[in-house]
């Protein structure tokens, strides 16, 4: 992997640290306010399904947390486990890839 | 007269803790212990050290588990109960006893592009820098290292990943980026990006805390990945 490539996911890495720090306190906070007032399953599901704001909103979070967490592991990998090169990195796209395609599984499991 | 009751390391990467009992004197440093022992009990003992007034950065070691120049520490201020314990600075191979092999660690700062390139020849005048200027202000807060490895031996990232360049050579480089008169800014900040570079620092800031001349390499390192995350994302990486 080039310097300029490794630069790049630094970059993004903390691009979407900063990216998630508003998800994930939109997140909680809509998660408490939704307890809080006693909504049950179905009620939350008719005020996602169909909502292109919430929509967009948990994308961009499953967006984040994919680029976020494979760059985040990459460098534990390599300094606990001593574990660098091309496997590692091969692994960790996969784990993108995942992470991706199950987040997105999700939020469109409760849009549609 | 009271006395210390020293341990000193002994031998290579393998090796043993050696008991010695080193007279106590007023303002005596943890170089004078080492030299008494070497000089009197047993002189045998290799260490290194050259000016003795914290100069040099020859005379690093590791006394009671925390890296430390040892010309410039009194034993007031380390030892614990009258004892102390002298070790090899860490994540540098150990030649013998307190001996450890500096190669790689300045094999580091010519990795970092730790020399300076200018574009005038001897022909031409002097380049005029302002002692004011914010990047001469920013040079003077980094410049007096001494190269004694204090701070890499400090560094648990160098500990973790062993091509990291270390807070010594990236402050360094830092010090090249800031000085106006420098033409290889470029290709020292692709020298200094990327895993072994600036980018794997954890600011932890064990460099900034330990470093005997006050340098805070850790705002340099700061200042480099500024400047690359600035550059990368211009696309001129």
């Amino acid at each position: 992997m080039t310097v300029r490539t490794q630069s790049i996911l630094w970059v993004a890495q903390r691009a979407s640290a900063a990216v998630l720090a508003l998800c994930v306190a939109t997140h909680l906070a809509t998660m408490i306010y939704a307890v809080r007032g006693g909504l049950t399953a179905a009620e939350i599901l008719a005020r996602t399904q169909g909502n292109t704001a919430w929509f967009a909103f948990y994308s961009l979070f499953v967006a984040a947390i994919a680029v976020h967490v494979p760059i985040g592991l990459r460098a534990v990998f390599g300094e606990w486990l001593d574990w660098r090169g091309a496997s590692r990195d091969a692994v960790l796209c996969f784990l993108a890839l995942f992470l991706f395609f199950f987040g997105m599984r999700a939020v469109l499991g409760v849009f549609q | 007269m009271s006395t210390l009751q020293v341990r000193v390391w002994r031998g290579g990467a393998k090796g043993a803790f050696q008991a010695f009992e080193v007279p106590r004197h007023a303002s005596q440093t943890v170089l004078d212990v080492v030299t008494h022992i070497q000089r009197v009990l047993d002189p045998t003992l290799a260490y290194r050290f050259a000016c003795r007034v914290g100069m040099c950065g020859s005379c690093a070691m590791t006394v009671n588990g925390q890296a430390r120049w040892t010309c410039r520490t009194h034993v007031d201020k380390v030892a614990k109960n009258d004892a102390m314990e002298i070790a090899p600075l860490r994540n540098l191979p150990v030649i013998r006893d307190l001996v450890t092999d500096m190669r790689e660690f300045f094999d580091k700062w010519a990795r970092a592009k730790g020399q300076f390139s200018g574009s005038l020849s001897k022909k031409e005048d002097f380049q005029k820098v302002k002692p004011e200027s914010p990047d001469r202000v920013a040079v003077d807060a980094a410049i007096e290292c001494i190269g004694c490895g204090v701070c890499y031996s400090s560094c648990d990232v160098v500990a973790a990943n062993p091509d990291y360049l270390g807070p010594a050579a990236l402050n360094r480089a830092w010090t090249l980026q800031k000085d106006e008169r420098d033409v290889a800014g470029a290709e020292r900040l692709r020298a200094v990006a990327g895993d072994a570079g600036c980018l794997s620092c954890h600011t932890h800031m064990s460099c900034t805390e330990r470093c005997p001349k006050q340098i805070s390499p850790t705002a340099g390192i700061a200042g480099l990945k500024r400047e690359v995350s600035l550059t990368v994302l211009r696309g001129e990486l």
